[in-house]
């Protein structure tokens, strides 16, 4: 038996006919992260001791035949912007380096009732800012089928664990591309939720209005087992839905003969990547040949969509980050000897001076100055008129079309440091997922093949709380093509 | 030399009473509690927490908005008032700006016997901030994050007050009616109850607006709030009258001095970069649910007033001071309808006799019950004594059993312990004595020991019989009957 070809299904087989013991299981993927993490760095933090406890109460339940749920004892890792109480939580970034939360994220607590085993806390750019994981300020994460370039960001860590077979499913979050993107990047399969289908609570916030938390895996199949376990009502999150869960898995194997499939014309703009293209349009050829009906479709506001994305965002964040001021958590210059502060404005200001890195300082200037009064209708305001106009466009098309494609990044995986200094430039890599964002529905990237041995993402977008319709094309695409099955050589 | 008239309106922040905090399910009133205890994630602003918006704080906000005659908006949302203070976990505060929960509203009130109204700008809903402590001596301060998501409905009023009597009556008017309607206990020592003010001058007869104010703060107290109102007016009074100009800044009452400070210039206005939270969805409320939080509204007081005039033939000022408090009129109600059944099982169908006793119920509540509940700190329903109890002893007074002095004796009595007036008369032995020859004898010796006055009243200063009078309750220990004392004046004296 090959390790990295277990899945959550193949795995949970074997931990159920007791033929592989959660401790086994455990300590193979514990081995593969000691052996790989010099190289990849996806984990911030392994918290062995923990995960052997958890693996030993999988256990116990499989052995009284307790066992009900897919994700009972198979390993798992959340991105380090997901609360974990008693275990430190940074968000990869130095402000809230030795934070440990007193309390759990919903998902959290799900997925660890569902009987997922954690391993630890996973690399991402500090707060989720960025499309490489080179914002950590931990260290960038490597991509396991090139170690010279980027995973894609920001959930990298959670990418790269996965494809890398050190955890077999991971979370993440996409507030614009932060869990299609890495997942293109790695040869894995990364779901956007619709905003509000997955509870955000404890979470630690980027941009509220659009932070979708989802799960990376390796599979549709498996993606479809964690998705059920997120997904649901939050009384705890005051935008969380109400609508029930559908059993996401039941609908993988079904055809999708006579699916109206809308090709977006602006997501094959200038600066799509040939072989990019190439690639794509291959897998949208095989989607016809599953029995779909391919049509070009065109949504102009789809132009506007990434200036909207770059002040509602900012916007968002500059608030959402004004907690992190030195008073009652995380880095304080209060707590460095050396450097006291002489008045509370100097506390303020040092301690996010020295805690945040770059790129969170440059979206909380951006963020202040399109809120400040005088502007805020010139930019917050009408951004927000725009999204509205993109929601909408997408409701209109999905009146027509069963489902959306498109490419998910304009590029191949970059090198790393290549686009760190030029932040338009990494902007742009988020341009054909930041409209998903926008208008708040599901979108998902599956494997579609590789350019010059590094992986590319199909994107498929469906109708706001139709994942399932994205679960079932998209199983019918991966079981055709079996690009997941191309492992990396590490 | 040009006359001033001053143009003021408050800022009032009420805290709603809840069980829970605005936004987390904290409980909601910390008094007495150890700093930090009653907090958690959300409400110190942990990273990932989220708020849920309070359904008893939104209705209690309209229920109150109705009361003062408020707009209440169909589409209402919350918005992020960004700032950096310590008391303040999130960094911003979430806050209503431009769609609050209740617009426009007016409000009528009495100030000294006159009606008096004012326009209500808006009321909406925000959550309170925590508390800094500053140890003497220290060169740091402490957080303490208990009050932090209290449930706040701010009332803006239009600068409709012209004077700090009119500012103090309001305030005390809007206390009277959020106890009332039980959304707040509108305590303004304990900050339940809080007021900033705006206030300027104009020429006498101008309707504009100065193109001056000043924000006044630091008020914890009716009496504060038009102390420092009226400093102000003479202050900037005096400034005018000098030819002065008087600039927009916030200044904050000093209790001890009697003074205002300046405490800062808002020259240039305070960018807090209000934006819609994206963590709490739009509130929408449908014509219904306004109409069932309107059936909850109880008799207003001066709704409540009108009746106990009308009902009860009550006097004027007696009737306003029941009203004041919700639970003393709703006992004084309760000490009537227990007077009235007793009256009718005892076949006595005498209206003019149930207006007497009424009117002495009313005596009581607002006299030594009144003095009694505010020394105790508690409200009517909290007390010992019963309805029944009270209307008891009334009965027994109608009825000569005790004397009103002996009564307020035995009323202290029952307020303190809780027992029947008729085992408290019998054990102290106040039973009222109404024996002719009983009384004589103690007025004999009265006149004995106090022949001048017997000279005084003789020489017809005839108000030398309340000397006499309180002689002899003074001997019997209040136990005389006065009548009965009254005619063994006239006989002996006459």
């Amino acid at each position: 038996m090959d390790f990295t070809e277990l899945t959550i299904a193949s795995a949970g087989k074997l931990l159920v006919e007791k033929k592989l013991s959660v401790s086994e299981l455990v300590n193979a993927c514990l081995e593969r992260i000691s052996k790989l993490e010099p190289k990849l760095h996806a984990f911030i933090l392994v918290a062995e001791d923990k995960a052997r406890e958890q693996a030993e109460m999988a256990q116990k339940l499989i052995d009284r035949g307790e066992a009900d749920s897919p994700l009972l004892g198979i390993p798992m890792g959340h991105k380090d912007i997901y609360c974990t109480r008693g275990v430190e939580t940074t968000a990869a970034s130095n402000i809230l380096k030795g934070y440990v939360p007193p309390y759990s994220a919903t998902t959290v607590e799900k997925l660890e009732k569902a009987g997922a085993v954690s391993l630890g806390k996973l690399n991402c750019d500090a707060f989720a800012h960025g499309s490489s994981t080179e914002n950590s300020d931990f260290g960038p994460t490597h991509n396991p089928y090139d170690i010279t370039r980027v995973p894609g960001g920001s959930s990298g860590g959670s990418a790269v664990a996965v494809a890398a077979s050190e955890v077999f499913f991971s979370t993440g979050t996409d507030t614009g591309s932060s869990i299609r993107l890495p997942a293109a990047f790695t040869n894995t399969v990364g779901l956007k939720p619709t905003y509000g289908r997955v509870s955000r609570y404890g979470i630690m916030a980027m941009a509220s209005s659009l932070d979708s938390p989802g799960p990376i895996t390796k599979t549709v199949e498996d993606c479809a087992y964690v998705l059920s376990a997120m997904a649901g009502h939050d009384p705890r999150d005051a935008t969380s839905s109400k609508r029930p869960v559908p059993d996401y898995a039941s609908f993988l194997g079904q055809d999708i003969k006579g699916w109206k499939v809308g090709v977006l014309k602006e997501f094959f703009s200038q600066g799509l990547d040939p072989a990019v293209e190439q690639v794509t349009r291959k897998a949208i050829a095989e989607l016809s040949s599953l029995g779909a009906k391919i049509e070009e479709v065109s949504l102009p506001s789809l132009e506007y969509a990434l200036a909207v994305y770059y002040i509602i965002t900012p916007s968002e964040i500059s608030s959402n980050l004004a907690r992190y001021d030195g008073i009652k958590y995380g880095f304080s210059v209060e707590k460095e000897e050396s450097s006291a502060a002489r008045d509370l404005l100097e506390v303020y200001e040092r301690s996010r001076g020295l805690g945040f890195g770059a790129e969170a300082k440059r979206r909380i200037m951006i963020g202040t100055y399109a809120l400040s009064s005088g502007y805020y209708d010139a930019y917050y305001k009408k951004a927000l008129k725009v999204r509205e106009l993109i929601r909408r466009d997408y409701v209109s098309a999905f009146e027509k079309y069963d489902l959306l494609v498109g490419p998910v990044s304009p590029t191949p995986p970059f090198k790393l440091g290549e686009k760190a200094d030029d932040p338009l430039q990494m902007y742009l890599s988020d341009i054909y997922m930041t409209p998903i964002n926008l208008a708040g529905i599901p979108a998902i990237s599956v494997p579609c093949g590789f350019v010059a041995g590094l992986p590319a993402g199909l994107q498929i977008m469906g109708p706001h709380f139709a994942e399932e319709k994205i679960l079932q094309a998209a199983y019918a695409y991966e079981q055709a093509t079996q690009f997941y099955k191309i492992r990396p050589k590490l | 030399m040009t006359e001033f008239t001053p143009v003021i309106g408050l800022e009032i922040h009420l805290q709603l009473k809840t069980r829970s905090k605005m936004f987390c399910a904290s409980l909601n009133g910390s008094d007495g509690a150890d700093p930090n205890t009653n907090i958690c994630e959300v409400c110190t602003g942990q990273p990932g927490s989220l708020p849920v918006a309070n359904r008893e704080a939104i209705e209690k906000a309209i229920l109150m908005g109705l009361a003062l005659n408020c707009e209440i908006a169909e589409y209402s949302k919350f918005d992020r008032k960004n700032y950096f203070y310590p008391d303040l976990p999130k960094g911003y505060q979430i806050s209503q700006f431009d769609k609050p929960i209740c617009g426009k509203g007016e409000v009528r009130f009495e100030v000294g016997g006159k009606e008096c109204r004012v326009s209500i700008t808006r009321a909406h809903l925000e959550e309170d901030a925590g508390k800094l402590i500053h140890p003497v001596n220290s060169d740091y301060s402490l957080v303490d994050l208990n009050r932090a998501g209290t449930p706040l409905l701010e009332t803006v009023t239009e600068p409709d007050f012209t004077s700090p009597e009119q500012a103090k009556a309001f305030l005390q008017h809007l206390r009277t009616l959020a106890r009332y309607l039980g959304v707040s206990d509108a305590d303004m020592e304990k900050g339940q109850l809080r007021c900033d003010a705006n206030i300027s001058m104009r020429p006498h007869g101008s309707s504009a607006l100065p193109n001056y104010k000043v924000e006044v703060k630091n008020m914890n107290s009716f009496k504060a709030v038009e102390e420092a109102l009226t400093y102000e007016i003479e202050r900037q009074s005096a400034e005018l009258a000098e030819g002065r100009k008087l600039a927009t800044e916030t200044r904050g009452w000093s209790d001890e001095k009697k003074v205002t400070l300046s405490q800062r210039s808002k020259e240039g206005s305070d960018d807090y970069r209000y934006f819609p939270e994206p963590d709490l969805p739009v509130l929408h409320f449908t014509r219904e649910f306004v109409e069932t939080i309107r059936s909850r509204l109880p008799e207003l007081p001066a709704a409540k007033r009108a009746r106990l005039i009308s009902e009860y033939n009550l006097p004027e000022k007696l009737a306003g001071q029941l009203v004041e408090d919700k639970f003393l009129a709703e006992y004084f109600e309760a000490v009537v309808s227990e007077l009235s059944e007793w009256l009718s099982v005892a076949g006595e169908r005498e209206p003019e006799k149930l207006k007497a006793l009424v009117k002495e119920a009313a005596n009581w509540c607002a006299g030594i019950f009144t003095e009694l509940l505010n020394a105790a700190g508690i409200a009517a329903g909290e007390s010992k004594v019963t309805p029944e109890n009270f209307a008891e002893l009334l009965k027994m007074i109608e009825k000569s059993e005790v004397s009103k002095t002996a009564a307020k004796a035995v009323f202290a009595e029952m307020f303190e312990t809780g027992e029947d007036p008729s085992n408290i008369v019998e054990e102290k032995g106040l039973k009222q004595v109404s024996d002719a020859g009983a009384i004589e004898a103690v007025f004999d010796k009265v006149m004995a020991g106090n022949p001048k006055w017997v000279a005084d009243y003789k020489a017809g200063k005839t108000q030398v019989a309340g000397s006499f009078i309180g002689a002899v309750m003074k001997e019997t220990k209040g136990k005389a009957n006065p009548q009965v004392v009254n005619e063994i004046l006239k006989k002996k004296l006459e």
